[in-house]
């Protein structure tokens, strides 16, 4: 097999293929964008008979684009992360392991609680009625309302720093992991709750070794969702701290003085770091389920 | 086929495991029935309207007998079993188990129940799985082995203990969950069609060793099946079925002698007892026309 056929064969091609798309598009979109501007820049300069190819090259490289080019992003990424000290307010590596810090911490509590919730739910007919209704309205609210007011409170009352941010996470993470182990802790078959039946085990018995091991697969269905909104949960809740440090500061900052560049980089650090952490959640699954017998 | 290893086995490991007593609902004397079934009835409330799944059951089983179920599809042997097992509960009639209620016997783990369909755990492997009604029992790691390995060899699984369930074929995960429902070493089986989904030569191998076992333990047996052999191969009395309402058409009982071998599937004896549960099932049918 020649190195191109096995390309071709695999995952990579499409993947390479698609990812050149993107930027291409990105490229026209930032050209066709940035033109206006730069046609008004020539105006003011009295300056006529631009060629095509000037006005390309200038509205690939203007300092507050509208859309930034990819390369620009790309530097930025570069001279923000491996040329900037980690410990430098002004690396992205710095601000992107606030923010992370933020969505572990959220995740982590939202996880707990999103999974205590649905053992809650499943086991009492009482709290289902009560409860699901209340975890369903409080994803309707929108969180960009209250996200000021929970950090505003939880100040108020002595709390800051990590924690209300990791809140904010909490409160978008939990929700996909509740739904999802309940769906989950209630999809035994009959027959295999029936078995547990004729060993008279109890109800904890009947959880860990029949409700439990059925749910792990949607659990972590749950959790690759939980860990995304955990992200966005963070960024949302960085920006009403007054934008001093993380990803959401940098977004908050960037477009308080017009850098879109520097918008476009937090940007992209965030979904990288969306993609790292999704994947790694990913990863352990793999490795639970096959030890569990279960992945194909 | 003279092979006798399921009790050598037996034996062996009851040197090292003492089996727990028995429950403390048994009543004393010998005249109280292991089921005692009194005008039982039950009926399914569906969208449909009323199922009359059993009606009027009349039926007692003492212990050490082994009874089975035999009747056309949908006549209401799972339900009666399940009835039994404590797992459908009965609309009118009495029911004791074990000289007690369904229920209480079954708090008791007073019976082992082979389901229809093998109901493996699939991500637990052969050995776990049969490891999860001792584990629930309380049963220490040695004697979970000890009693893994018995049964496991009993069934001839012994090299597949390590295996999931998907690696086995169909009959191969039935035959696991035989060895499951044996390993909690109940007085009272519970058999829902277990040989069901096995070739013939199994199903004879099989056969030959569930009657070893019971001959042997004085076990009492519920044993529901579609074959004619099978049921009068196995059986102390058998209980013929016909469906809607389900209901008992006739009881046989057997005077096979108590040990048995394959060969008197040929007997005269054999199969005239075949031949009265054939005529039952016959006429069970012919109701419905
Ligand atoms: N949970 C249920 N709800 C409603 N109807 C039921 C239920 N379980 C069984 N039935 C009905 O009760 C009747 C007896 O069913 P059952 O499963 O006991 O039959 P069976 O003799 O075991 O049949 P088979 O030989 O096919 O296993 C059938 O008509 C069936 O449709
Ligand atoms: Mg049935």
């Amino acid at each position: 097999m020649s190195p191109l056929s096995r390309l071709a064969a695999g995952t990579t091609l499409p993947v390479v293929t698609v990812v050149i798309a993107i930027i291409a598009i990105w490229y026209v979109a930032a050209v066709a964008l940035n033109a206006p501007f730069q046609r008004d820049t020539y105006e003011r300069a009295k300056q006529t008979d631009v060629p095509f190819s000037q006005l390309l090259s200038d509205t690939l490289v203007q300092k507050r684009p509208v859309l930034p080019a990819p390369h620009q992003v790309a530097t930025e990424i570069w001279q923000t992360t491996v040329e900037k000290k980690i410990t430098s307010k002004r690396s992205l590596v710095f601000h992107a392991w606030i923010t992370l810090s933020t969505t572990l911490l959220g995740f982590l509590i939202g996880t707990s609680l999103g999974v205590l919730i649905a053992v809650g739910i499943v086991h009492s007919g009482v709290l289902d009625k009560s409860l699901m209704p209340w975890v369903i309205a409080s994803q309707t609210i929108p969180i960009l309302a209250i996200a000021p007011m929970i950090i505003v409170v939880l100040n108020a009352v002595g709390i800051s720093g990590l924690l209300p941010k990791a809140m904010i996470s909490t409160y978008l993470a939990f929700f996909p992991v509740t739904v999802g182990m309940v769906k989950g802790l209630r999809s035994p078959e009959i027959i295999h709750l029936d078995l547990m039946h004729t060993y008279s085990a109890s109800r904890l018995e009947t959880f860990f070794k029949l409700r439990l091991p059925y749910a792990l697969p949607f659990l972590f269905t749950s959790m690759k969702i939980g860990i995304a909104a955990s992200l966005v949960g963070a960024i949302i809740g960085e920006l009403p701290t007054g934008a001093v440090a993380g990803l959401g500061a940098r977004l908050l900052a960037g477009s308080y003085y017009g850098q879109t560049v520097q918008i476009w980089s937090a940007l992209i650090m965030a979904s990288v770091l969306a993609g790292c952490l999704v994947g790694m959640i990913g990863l352990i699954e793999k490795n639970v389920l096959k030890r569990m017998g279960m992945a194909a | 086929m003279e092979r006798f290893r399921g009790n050598e086995v037996n034996t062996s490991v009851d040197n090292t495991t003492p089996t727990p007593s028995p429950s403390p609902h048994v009543g004393g004397g010998r005249s109280t029935p292991v089921i005692d079934i009194q005008n039982l009835s039950l009926t399914f409330e569906t969208n449909d309207g009323p199922v009359h799944a059993l009606s009027d059951i009349d039926l007692k089983v003492e212990k050490g007998e082994f009874v089975s179920f035999i009747g056309p599809s949908g006549c209401g042997k799972t339900t009666l079993l399940r009835v039994i097992a404590d797992l459908e509960k009965k609309t009118a009639g009495d029911i004791t188990v074990n000289g007690t209620t369904p229920e209480n016997a079954r708090l008791d783990r007073a019976y082992g129940y082979v389901f229809q369909a093998a109901a493996l755990y699939p991500w637990r492997t052969i050995e776990k799985n049969i490891a999860l009604p001792l584990e629930i029992m309380g049963l220490t790691r040695k004697e979970q082995t000890a009693r893994i390995d018995k049964v496991l060899e009993l069934v001839e699984l012994a090299d597949f203990s390590q295996k999931f369930p998907w690696q086995l074929s169909g009959g191969m995960q039935q035959r696991a969950s035989i060895a499951r429902a044996l390993a909690v070493e109940p007085d009272l089986l519970l058999m829902d069609e277990p040989f069901g989904a096995l070739d013939e030569i199994v199903r004879d191998h099989l056969n030959d060793q569930l009657h070893q076992l019971w001959a042997k333990t004085n076990k009492t047996v519920v044993f529901v099946t579609h074959s004619i052999p099978e049921a009068v191969y196995l059986s102390t009395k058998i209980v013929v079925l016909c469906p809607r309402p389900g209901r008992i058409y006739d009881v046989i009982e057997s005077d096979l002698p108590r040990q048995r071998t394959l060969d008197l599937r040929e007997s005269p004896e054999f199969l005239r007892i075949a031949q009265r549960v054939r005529e039952g099932l016959k006429a069970g049918h012919a109701y419905d026309d």
